[in-house]
């Protein structure tokens, strides 16, 4: 791994997150997003590492009385997304997600893609054109839509629909993309592709995977971080994280012990 | 050695045909079909009623002087047999009802759905069904003696029995039937959507026109297909406030009798069972009817075309 160059993207500091009915979900977490790398969370189911995904573009807010302590940094200008005067509509502008189940909107193709424009009030039908055509290229489906442009969405494969859905993600340029277990739902088939899109993708921002599938883990990501009962307990390189584990924990966990 | 031959195995008593279970649960089924049947029986036997009672009518009138003539007069001397004038009653009042009900009723349903708080909703919602439970003879007159002389105040010329306010009235009676069932439409877009729509930095006002309200499109039909049933067939408040005239117009400032009003009319005067002019009102009851069943098919026409599949 050349790992010449090695930026902080985003970083958590410290974060506790409460859910409504006061359950606290993550304990102290810390944990650096790199630029243009992969970093896979993994875990036992309940551990957090979902709820503390969605904590980046404030998913959380859509619900009422859950609460945040502590940072996500947004570098480079070191914006604490998770601040009181932080509109949460900026953050998600910024940081973009691919959900569990493929939820592409009650729209054509070509509408799904252009929604993050038009929600942002782009007008011109070119630059919108454009846009999509790169998007759905750079999810590697535009030779199977480029001629049912405006077909329902709902008429694509479950495959094809989570890679309109990383498409429609990636039509507003966001600079960090948040993947909540994203191939779960889908066959191994269709797994293979979207994996090998994520691994393409990092060249262009930069990657946060929730993933209950280690060996995907192991496959795609540069960075692994373990996560149990709502704590971080061991961040590393991938290759590190799998062969060499630092802690008891995670060293039961990936050898199949438990979980 | 002598070789057995093959034989079942004998069934043991627990797995043999339990005859009584059987029988019971057959008995259930059949009761349960005779409930099922029982609501296509009755609407079969009023069709059959209406054909047969009609189809008297019709041996005394042409369908055609039915259908074209813009007269309505069975009770007169001079006897014309024209529904053109009760449709365009019936069709005037719906209008100007859909035309309060369908937006006042659709927004107050994105306001329910989508952002109003649960406590807020919780309490809206039962003021808004309270609606429903008033009968509509108090309707009736509150159009005729309340909202009537208010909009004479801003335009004399309008008659005291006129199409406007009855529409107007029916319209503010038909808000909660869609308000109701397309916000049940919107609540049931699974969450998954919406947030996939946050997710992309959409405000909530986006969300629910852009993505909320499309998803739903299917069960919001289906609210205004239920508000057009209930316009066309709403009775009490025309028969009061919209007039008993049957005149051939479509301006809602004037009055006219719709087919709902002329069927109260002469089903509560004293018309000798057999006259044409006890017929004529089978007729306007089928023309009713088949009015109703044709909304009803374009709305499941609809209905299927826009199917949510999410």
């Amino acid at each position: 791994m050349s790992e010449n160059k090695l930026n902080i993207k985003a970083e958590a500091k410290n974060l506790n997150f409460f859910y409504a009915n006061g359950t606290k979900a993550l304990k102290n977490v810390s944990l650096p997003v790199y630029e243009n790398k992969i970093t896979a969370l993994i875990g036992p189911s309940g551990c957090g590492k979902s709820t503390f995904l969605r904590c980046f573009n404030r998913m959380h807010d859509l619900y009422p009385g859950n609460r945040y302590e502590g940072q996500i940094l947004l570098h480079p200008d070191n914006t604490n997304v998770l601040g009181k005067g932080v509109d949460p509509i900026e953050v998600r502008m910024r940081i973009s997600m691919v959900f569990q189940k493929p939820n592409p909107f009650p729209k054509s193709i070509y509408e799904n893609v252009a929604y993050g424009l038009r929600v942002r009030g782009e007008r011109s039908k070119s630059a919108v054109d454009d846009k999509v055509e790169e998007a759905l290229k750079g999810a590697s489906l535009w030779n199977e839509v480029k001629s049912r442009l405006q077909d329902l969405a709902f008429n694509l494969s479950g495959g094809q629909q989570q890679r309109l859905c990383i498409a429609r993600a990636l039509a507003t340029d966001p600079e960090i993309m948040l993947f909540d277990e994203p191939t779960s739902a889908l066959d191994p088939i269709a797994t293979v592709n979207i994996e090998e899109l994520m691994s393409g993708l990092k060249n262009k921002l930069s990657i946060l995977v929730v993933t209950h599938n280690m060996q995907q883990a192991a496959r795609i990501s540069d960075y692994t971080a373990y996560m149990y009962l709502g704590e971080m307990i061991e961040f590393d390189a991938t290759d590190k994280i799998f062969t060499n584990p630092s802690r008891k924990e995670t060293e039961d966990y990936i050898t199949g012990k438990f979980g | 050695m002598a070789i057995t031959p093959l034989q079942d195995p004998p069934i043991s008593k627990r797995l043999a045909k339990n005859i009584k279970r059987n029988f019971i649960e057959r008995i259930i089924e059949i009761i349960l079909l005779f409930a099922a049947l029982a609501a296509t029986f009755i609407t079969l036997g009023i069709v059959y009623i209406l054909v047969t009672e009609a189809s008297g009518f019709f041996r005394e009138v042409s369908v055609i002087e039915f259908l074209t003539s813009r007269q309505w007069s069975p009770l007169f001397e001079d006897a014309h047999y024209g529904i053109l004038p009760l449709v365009s009653g019936t069709l005037t009042t719906s209008f100007v009802a859909l035309m309060i009900a369908i937006p006042i009723g659709t927004i107050a349903a994105i306001y329910l759905s989508e952002f109003a708080s649960h406590k807020t909703r919780e309490s809206v919602k039962p003021i808004l069904e309270l609606l429903v439970g008033v009968p509509t003879v108090v309707f009736g007159y509150f159009t005729l003696l309340f909202v009537t002389p208010l909009l004479q105040k801003l335009n004399p010329d309008l008659p005291t029995f006129n199409m406007l306010g009855a529409g107007i009235v029916m319209g503010v009676m038909i808000i909660p039937y869609i308000a109701s069932v397309a916000e049940d439409a919107m609540k049931a877009v699974p969450m998954h959507m919406r947030e996939g729509s946050y997710a992309m930095g959409a405000t909530k006002f986006q969300t629910a026109i852009r993505v909320v309200t499309p998803a739903a499109t299917s069960g919001i039909i289906a609210a205004y297909i239920l508000g057009i049933s209930r316009a066309v067939g709403e009775t009490m408040v025309v028969a009061i406030a919209a007039g008993q005239q049957p005149s051939f117009t479509f301006n809602p400032l004037e009055g006219a009798a719709t087919i709902t009003a002329y069927i109260v009319q002469v089903a509560m005067g004293d018309l000798p069972h057999g006259s044409l002019g006890y017929q004529s009102i089978f007729a306007a009851g089928m023309v009713l009817f088949l009015l109703t069943f044709l909304f009803n098919i374009l709305g499941h026409m609809a209905r299927k075309r826009f199917a949510e599949r999410y």
